[in-house]
């Protein structure tokens, strides 16, 4: 029958010059594949380096500044206000001593903030800053921060908590006020350490 | 022609032939010429165009169960208050209609369009990696049975939207979630997959001739959307890792309170989601470039704009991602450039929305079924197309963010847009496929009641949306009832429409109609169509001669 004057050759050399390309091509698009499942986790750090750069998110640095008393911008003062808030499911009393201060940029100022556990277990805490307008954020500077350590409190128990900063006098000028806020979370379990040993402020970890 | 025609044969009557070749010269691709009978041919098949018909049916099966979870969103909806099933349910059927339709219905009816047609559509022999193909096509089942199957586990199934949002899918979700990460991920797998096998074919297989600026267009969307496919899946897989790792492993990708942030998942869920729309629309442009020009008996108006214009789109995909996150913040700069970035999409877009038009213009049409779903996705993916404009203005999005005009929107350009250019391809591909035509009296009926049920369904969703009804809530306001009745009535009525489609798969799947040509349509044009009706189970053995 016809069917067995096909021209084999054209068959035989399609395939044997096929395998090869193949193989190639595969192993170029699997590199591909597994570049872009990297670059799925490396838009984590991205993200945090994007908003670095452009101010945004309202993260303040999570490590303590140094104070130079250099520079201090009495022609203008800066309304900071301080917001308090604990996340659902987080039984602490927490609030500020005071609300809104003036600070001239430049200046080292202090702020404490009150906390209580009314839980009847002992509660770990982390504090969370947000800083609104977010490119504020770039000019605040703090020298001593709860938010930097867990925050590990027994049941009944209370404190004061400080802050101290400094503004960038770099600060521009259209910003005059700004808000930050902190957020209390309870992360109690996915921290090992007793309460007792964290108490004596030796770092969170 | 004697190499095209040395394969005239049905796979039914293949096998009683098959001894003859089991002793010529090409033992050597001998299971070429097995076809195993009963369910270990479809287990087992390395055929491409096997593995196109199971994909189509599993894509066809899960849109039926897509469609009867929307069935049940439409009934509580009906009226206002609680009535039918609890506020987590309905969640669930939500979140998993969307899964289903993205990931089960559209995706693998686009992948088993792209086996049946990309090898005869360039002339080669099969899909490069045939074994590959097979495992693509069988862990899909899997996939879907595991999601699936958490619907009936203690807790229920996931309940966060298909966009699985943290903290939603992290902090607040049900312990369904491992097996929902665990789908997806097989989801992702098979997808990829099939997507190399489908760049590698286009790469490599082409018949000598075939240049890529000859390819038809159905190839040429397919070869990109594969790449978008390649790119965007494996983000996916990352996301949906973290989203597990937070959950059961104490990560804090997501978690403030460990240092991570919940906005960032929607920054990475989208660089994942913007592109997949594209996935779910860029094939559905390669089938009504197909479909058109033969209908009117014209060549494709633009052919080279075409290709650069799914080019730019798939292109600018990348950039436009975080306009579905416009209310979360942003610095206005940015807002503006997602903004313009996205409103820039709709010049190529435009582009090929003329170029179908222009096609038309002065050409000798006829209004077949295929023809008749072709102008129906033309109109009404316009018309989704022009509220996702509306949509991409920033000041304008935070009034219509989260409500019904969203739900309107999508529906518009993925049901209207890619359903009935699946629709139209099955249509006009079905008797190439079956060597019969279908039966169109019922087709007929399928067509004007889907058409006409379709937009009571989803037109006055703009309405309630522009009026603030929320999505992805059980219940709503009184003074949507009424809208909200009609909605519920198009979306019973369209959805008992596709059970005229099933009859009619199943009636041309049997081998009832007519004998069809090999051209099948007047005025189509392309290697498929000068193969024999229905097309033998092997084409192309010997590469065609491309003029």
């Amino acid at each position: 029958m016809e069917q067995n004057v096909k021209p084999k050759t054209s068959i035989d050399e399609g395939s044997l010059r096929a395998a090869p390309n193949n193989a190639k091509t595969v192993t170029k698009l699997v590199f591909v594949v597994i570049g872009m499942f990297g670059f799925g986790f490396a838009l984590v750090p991205l993200y945090d380096v994007f908003c670095d750069i452009a101010g945004i998110n309202g993260k303040t640095a999570t490590t303590a500044a140094v104070y130079e008393p250099t520079l201090i911008d009495e022609s203008r003062s800066i309304t900071v206000d301080f917001i308090t808030r604990t996340n659902t499911g987080m039984p602490w009393e927490f609030s500020v001593q005071t609300k809104s201060i003036d600070v001239h940029p430049g200046k080292l100022a202090k702020v404490d903030f009150y906390v209580r556990n009314p839980a009847s277990r002992d509660i770990i805490a982390q504090a969370i800053p947000s800083i609104s307008p977010g490119k504020a954020a770039l000019y605040m500077n703090k020298t001593e921060c709860f938010c930097f350590n867990h925050q590990p409190l027994k049941a009944g128990e209370e404190a004061i908590m400080p802050m101290t900063f400094f503004i960038d006098p770099q600060l521009p000028d259209e910003i005059t006020y700004f808000t930050l806020q902190y957020t209390l979370y309870d992360i109690t379990e996915r921290v090992d350490e007793p309460v007792s040993v964290a108490m004596n402020k030796s770092q969170g970890r | 022609m004697t190499t095209l025609t040395d394969d005239v044969k049905d796979p039914a009557t293949d096998d009683a032939s098959h001894d003859g070749h089991a002793h010529d010269d090409h033992s050597h691709d001998d299971h070429h010429h097995h076809i195993p009978k009963g369910i270990s041919r479809w287990l087992l098949t390395t055929n491409h165009k096997d593995i196109g018909t199971l994909y189509l049916w599993f894509a066809f099966i899960m849109f039926l169960v897509g469609g009867a979870m929307a069935m049940v969103i439409r009934a509580e909806l009906f009226q206002p208050g609680l009535q039918i099933v609890e506020p987590n349910f309905f969640n669930q059927m939500t979140t998993v209609h969307g899964l289903i339709m993205v990931f089960g219905a559209v995706m693998p009816a686009f992948t088993g369009l792209a086996n049946w047609l990309v090898p005869m559509m360039i002339g080669a022999p099969d899909m490069a990696l045939p074994r590959m193909n097979n495992w693509s096509f069988w862990i899909l089942p899997f996939a879907f049975l595991i999601l699936l199957s958490s619907l009936f586990m203690e807790g229920g199934g996931p309940s966060f939207g298909w966009t699985f949002y943290a903290p939603l899918s992290t902090t607040y979700s049900g312990d369904s979630t491992a097996l929902f990460v665990f789908s997806v991920h097989i989801m992702g797998i098979s997808s990829i997959m099939g997507a190399i096998n489908v760049i590698v074919t286009i790469f490599n297989m082409r018949a000598p001739g075939m240049t890529l600026m000859k390819m038809p267009m159905f190839v040429w969307t397919w070869l990109i959307t594969a790449f978008l496919l390649i790119a965007v899946m494996p983000v996916l897989a990352g996301v949906v890792t973290m989203v597990l790792t937070d959950k059961y492993f104490g990560t804090s990708f997501f978690d403030a309170a460990g240092g991570g942030d919940p906005v960032l998942f929607q920054h990475i869920f989208w660089f994942f989601g913007h592109p997949e729309v594209y996935i779910m629309i860029l094939p559905a442009f390669g089938i009504i470039s197909q479909i058109v020009p033969t209908f009117s008996r014209k060549k494709l108006f633009g052919y080279a704009s075409m290709v650069y214009a799914t080019a730019s789109i798939a292109l600018l995909s990348f950039v436009v991602w975080a306009h579905h996150m416009f209310t979360t913040g942003m610095p206005v700069e940015w807002e503006k450039f997602f903004m313009f970035a996205t409103m820039l999409i709709s010049v190529p877009t435009g582009v090929k929305v003329f170029n179908w038009v222009a096609t038309m213009w002065r050409g000798s049409l006829t209004f077949e079924i295929p023809m008749l779903f072709a102008i129906a996705f033309i109109v009404l993916f316009t018309i989704g197309g022009l509220s996702g404009l509306m949509l991409a203005i920033t000041p304008v999005d935070f009034q219509y963010h989260d409500t019904y005009f969203v739900v309107a929107h999508f529906h518009y350009v993925l049901v209207t847009g890619a359903v009935f250019s699946i629709m139209a391809a099955v249509y006009y591909w079905l008797p190439k496929w079956t060597g019969r035509m279908f039966d169109i009296t019922l087709a007929k009926w399928h067509f004007w009641c889907s058409l006409i049920s379709v937009n009571v369904l989803f037109f006055p969703m703009h309405f309630v949306g522009l009026a603030g009804m929320p999505r992805r809530i059980p219940d709503y306001a009184l003074q949507f009832a009424d809208f909200n009745k009609w909605i519920s009535v198009g979306g019973f009525a369209f959805g008992l429409s596709q059970l005229i489609f099933l009859a009619l798969l199943v009636k041309a799947c049997r081998k009832r109609g007519e004998p069809v040509s090999d051209q099948v349509w007047d005025g189509a044009e392309g290697l498929e169509w000068e193969i024999p009706s229905p097309a033998p189970y092997h084409t192309f053995d010997t590469p065609p001669q491309i003029k």
